[in-house]
C-alpha cells in the first residue's frame, strides 16, 4: 500500500531556534494521527510545513496525488500546491475566524471551494452547501446567515463543512477543539469521528489535549523540543508510555 | 488463533528514579478456535496486563504475540488497528465512549467500522441491547449517564456486536444480576460455538467453570519481586 | 486659448507620459492585467478622475478631438472641468459628438453610439481590483490573479443571489478578459458590459489613487461572469426615454417635482440630443421643451 503522505526528515529552524528537526513518518489512507506536545514543541511548525504554509529548511513531504501519484509537495510549484490545498487537502484552524470568510454567508463559505474548482451552477452549489450544513448539524435555515451570527461551536462546524465539501483525502487540524466549551467539544469530536469513518478521511491533528487524541486518533506522535520522542498506537502511547517525557505528560493530566 | 511465545513485560518509570518493574516474564500460551481460556491468579499477578498486551495496548519488551497469524509486537499501528477492527474484540471493565453519542450508535459502531450499512448495524445493535435487557427508552441516550451495571451491559453488547474470531473478556459478568449474567454466559457460549478463541478473566468461579476449557495461573509468569 | 510654448503639451512632462505610455502598452499586451504605474499628483482630488486624466494626457496628440462624459453627460461639472483642463493645457479641439471624437474620457458609462476603429475610450477607475471586497490583502489578490484562482469572484455573485434572489450587482460587474484575467470594468452599469467585448475602439482604464492602468485592445473577448442557472443580463429601466423616445438606451431616473413625479431620460446626452434633432419625440418632451 502506498502511504497517503510520507514525511521525511522535515527540519525547520527559526534562526538559531529549532522549530522541528528530522521528523519522518508515513500516514496511510484512513489513518488519523495525533501530534501532541507542549507549546513550543514544534507541532504546529510541523503541521504548517506539511500543509505547505511554511517551507521546511530540509526534507520532503511526498503526497500521493490523485492524478500523478506520489509527488514532493515541498518542491512542486506553488500553483500545484495551492490546487492541492483546495481539493485533496483541508485545513481546520483552531480559530474558525482564520478559516472562514466572516463577511460571507454560511452557504457562500461552504460553496467557495466548489466554485474554486469550477462549479458554476448556483442551484447545485446551494444544494451541496445545505446538505453539508445539515451534515455538520447546522440548521439549513441558517444558510444565508453570516458566521458572525454563529456560536463558536457552530463556526467551527461551518469551517469543517467548508473544508470537506470538495471531498478532500487529508485533513490537517490545528487544535480543532481549542477554545470551545467541553460540551461543544464532545459534539464536535463525535461529528469528526463520523466524518472520518464515513468519508474514509486521513487526518493529522495537532493538539495538546490528550483526551481529544484518545477519541479521534488511531496513532500518536509525541513531540518535545522539535523532536519526535515517541510514536505508536494512541492507546498504547497513552497507557504504556515508554519515554520519560510522555510519562510526564500522561501523568500530568488532571483526572476528572 | 491466539499464540504467545516467550513474552515479557517491564515498566520503566523514568520520572520515579527510573525504577524498572518486571511484571511478566516468558509467557507462552496458545488458544485455539472455539476454545476459552481463563486467566487466574491473585490480584496484581498481571492478568489485566497480559490481556492488554495481547490487545496491543501495552508494549511487550520481547517475545511474539500472534493473533490470527500476525505478530502484534512487530506490527505497525495501522496493522494492529486492522486486527482490532476485524479479528480481535476486547470487552474491558470500563466503557469508554465519546460523550453524547446514543447507546444504539455506540453498540453499532464496531459493525460500521467493518463496513456494515447504518440500518443493518443498528438492527443488530437493537437485538443485542434487547437481549441484555437495556430498556428501549435508553437506546437514544448516551450511556455516560447510565448505572455501572447498565454501562457494563452496553459494553458487552458493543464487544459482541461483530463476530470477532478472537476475543478478550475482562470480568464480563462482574456487577451483573443473575438474569443478565446468564445472557452474557450464553453469548460467550455462542461465540465459542461459532469458533471464537477467547481469553477471559472471571472472578465469578461458577461462570469460569461453565464457559472455560482451561485455566492459566498468571502468577507463574510473575518474576519473584523484592517486597 | 492656445497653449503657451513655455508649457508642456497636455500638462504632464514628457518623461511621465512616456512612463504612462509604457504602462498602457503593457496593459494592451496583457488584456485585463493591472499594470502598476507611478501616478502623479494632479490638480484635482482623487476620485475626480486623476487616473483617467493622466491616461488621456499620455495618449492625446494635438490633432485629437476630445470628448468627456460623466455618467453619460457632457454637461456635468466633472465633464466640463476636465474638458476645459485639456482645452487649456493641450489646446486640443473638443466635442460632445461621440462619432467625431477621437479620445473620449468617461466616468461610469460607455456611449450609446457604437465606437469605431481609431477611437480611444479612457475610463476613470476608482477601485481597479475586482477581488478587493472579498480579499483585502493586495499580496493575496495579486497571487490569485497570477494563479487564475477566481472562485472568490463567484462567491460574490453567489452572495448576491442568496440575498436578493438574483445577481443584484448592477454596476462594476466583473468580467473575464480573453478567458484569463478577471477585470473590474469600472462602475459602468452592467447594461454597458456587452459593449466592452469585441469593441473596435481601444479601451484604457486609469486608477490614479490606486496607481493602476489596464486595457482592452480592439476586438477583445470580454465575458461577464455568471452562473449557468443565473445567466448574465444587461438590464435597464423598463421605459422609453422621456425626451427622445429611445427604448434601447440606458436611462436615468429624474425626479421632476415634490409630489413623486418622475421621468426617465437617456443618460447619454449626446445620443439623446442627436435623436431629438433627428425628429424623435418622447412623451415628456412637450412640457419640458416649453419651460
Amino acid at each position: 500500500m502506498t502511504p497517503l503522505i510520507s514525511v521525511k526528515d522535515i527540519t525547520k529552524s527559526y534562526g538559531a531556534h529549532i522549530g522541528c528537526a528530522d521528523v519522518s513518518f508515513d500516514l496511510y489512507p484512513g489513518e488519523v494521527m495525533g501530534i501532541v506536545g507542549e507549546s513550543g514543541s514544534g507541532k504546529s511548525t510541523l503541521l504548517n510545513c506539511m500543509a505547505g504554509h511554511l517551507r521546511p529548511d530540509a526534507g520532503s513531504v511526498v503526497f500521493d496525488t490523485r492524478g500523478h501519484g506520489p509527488r514532493d509537495t515541498v518542491t512542486m510549484s506553488e500553483p500545484e500546491r495551492r490546487m492541492l490545498s483546495r481539493t485533496d487537502w483541508a485545513f481546520v484552524h483552531q480559530h474558525a475566524r482564520d478559516g472562514l470568510r466572516m463577511g460571507v454567508s454560511a452557504g457562500g463559505n461552504v460553496g467557495e471551494r466548489l466554485m474554486a474548482v469550477g462549479a458554476r451552477h448556483y442551484g447545485d452549489i446551494r444544494d451541496k452547501a445545505v446538505d453539508w450544513l445539515e451534515r455538520v448539524e447546522i440548521d439549513a435555515g441558517r444558510v444565508d446567515d453570516r458566521p458572525t451570527t454563529f456560536s463558536g461551536g457552530m463556526q467551527q462546524r461551518l469551517q469543517i463543512a467548508r473544508n470537506l465539501v470538495t471531498g478532500p483525502r487529508l485533513v490537517f487540524m490545528d487544535e480543532p477543539t481549542g477554545g470551545l466549551d467541553v460540551s461543544v467539544q464532545a459534539r464536535l469530536l463525535d461529528l469528526l469521528r463520523g466524518l472520518v469513518r464515513d468519508m474514509g478521511l486521513s487526518a493529522i491533528i495537532v493538539t495538546h489535549d490528550l483526551a481529544v487524541v484518545r477519541l479521534l486518533a488511531n496513532r500518536l506522535m509525541v513531540m518535545k523540543d522539535g523532536q519526535v520522542v515517541e510514536n505508536g498506537l494512541t492507546d498504547q502511547v497513552l497507557d504504556d508510555p515508554q519515554h520519560a517525557y510522555t510519562q510526564l505528560l500522561v501523568s500530568s493530566v488532571l483526572q476528572v | 488463533m491466539i499464540d504467545l511465545s516467550n513474552v515479557s513485560k517491564t515498566f520503566t518509570l523514568h520520572n520515579q528514579g527510573s525504577a524498572v518493574i518486571e511484571v511478566l516474564n516468558d509467557v507462552s500460551l496458545t488458544v485455539s478456535p472455539g476454545e476459552c481460556v481463563a486467566l487466574t491468579g491473585a490480584s496484581g499477578a498481571g492478568k489485566s496486563t497480559l490481556m492488554r498486551m495481547i490487545y496491543g495496548n501495552y508494549r511487550a519488551q520481547s517475545g511474539k504475540i500472534r493473533v490470527g497469524g500476525v505478530d502484534l509486537v512487530q506490527s505497525e499501528p495501522r496493522e494492529i488497528i486492522q486486527i482490532r477492527r476485524e479479528v480481535l474484540g476486547y470487552v474491558s471493565q470500563f466503557l469508554r465512549v465519546v460523550p453524547r453519542v446514543p447507546t444504539l450508535d455506540v453498540v453499532a459502531e464496531p459493525l460500521r467500522a467493518v463496513g456494515m450499512g447504518s440500518d443493518e448495524a443498528r438492527t443488530r445493535a437493537k437485538d443485542l441491547l434487547a437481549q441484555l435487557n437495556i430498556p428501549e427508552r435508553l437506546w437514544s441516550l448516551s450511556p455516560t449517564t447510565f448505572s455501572g451495571g447498565e454501562q457494563q451491559r452496553v459494553n458487552i453488547a458493543r464487544g459482541f456486536a461483530h463476530p470477532y474470531p478472537a476475543m478478550l473478556l475482562d470480568e464480563p459478568t462482574a456487577s451483573l444480576d443473575a438474569a443478565n449474567r446468564e445472557v452474557v454466559l450464553s453469548l460467550i457460549e455462542t461465540a465459542k460455538a461459532r469458533g471464537a478463541a477467547i481469553i477471559g478473566i472471571f472472578h465469578d468461579e461458577a461462570a469460569r467453570t461453565r464457559v472455560c476449557d482451561s485455566e492459566i495461573d498468571v502468577s507463574r509468569f510473575t518474576p519473584a519481586r523484592a517486597a | 486659448m492656445t497653449p503657451s510654448s513655455e508649457y508642456n503639451f497636455a500638462y504632464l512632462d514628457e518623461q511621465t507620459k512616456r512612463m504612462i505610455r509604457r504602462a498602457i502598452l503593457k496593459g494592451l499586451a496583457i488584456p485585463g492585467y493591472q499594470v502598476p504605474f507611478a501616478s502623479r499628483e494632479m490638480p484635482m482630488p482623487y476620485g475626480w478622475g486623476t487616473g483617467g486624466v493622466q491616461v488621456s494626457a499620455a495618449v492625446l496628440t494635438p490633432d485629437d478631438r476630445f470628448k468627456v462624459i460623466d455618467q453619460g453627460a457632457d454637461d456635468t461639472t466633472n465633464a466640463v472641468s476636465i474638458r476645459t483642463f485639456f482645452e487649456r493645457t493641450a489646446g486640443v479641439a473638443t466635442t460632445t459628438a461621440t462619432p467625431v471624437a477621437t479620445v473620449i474620457q468617461t466616468r461610469h458609462r460607455i456611449p450609446e453610439e457604437p465606437l469605431t476603429e481609431g477611437q480611444v475610450l479612457v475610463y476613470q477607475v476608482p477601485i481597479p481590483e475586482p477581488l478587493r471586497f472579498l480579499e483585502p490583502r493586495e499580496s493575496e489578490t495579486r497571487k490569485m490573479h497570477s494563479l487564475e484562482e477566481y472562485g472568490l469572484m463567484h462567491v460574490k455573485l453567489y452572495e448576491d443571489i442568496s440575498r436578493h434572489g438574483h445577481i443584484a450587482t448592477s454596476y462594476a460587474y466583473p468580467v473575464k478578459v480573453e478567458a484569463r484575467y478577471v477585470m473590474d470594468p469600472s462602475p459602468i452599469p452592467k447594461f454597458d458590459n456587452p459593449k466592452l467585448g469585441d469593441c473596435p475602439a481601444i479601451q484604457l482604464f486609469g486608477a490614479g489613487r490606486e496607481q493602476r492602468i489596464y486595457a482592452l485592445p480592439p476586438y477583445t473577448q470580454v465575458v461577464s461572469l455568471d452562473f449557468e442557472d443565473h445567466p448574465f443580463e444587461a438590464s435597464k429601466a423598463d421605459h422609453p426615454c422621456g425626451l427622445c423616445g429611445a427604448d434601447d438606451s440606458y436611462l436615468d431616473e429624474v425626479i421632476v417635482d415634490d409630489t413623486g413625479g418622475r421621468m426617465f431620460v437617456c443618460s447619454d446626452t449626446d445620443y439623446c440630443e442627436g435623436r431629438q434633432a433627428a425628429g424623435h419625440r418622447g412623451k415628456d418632451l412637450g412640457g419640458k421643451d416649453a419651460a
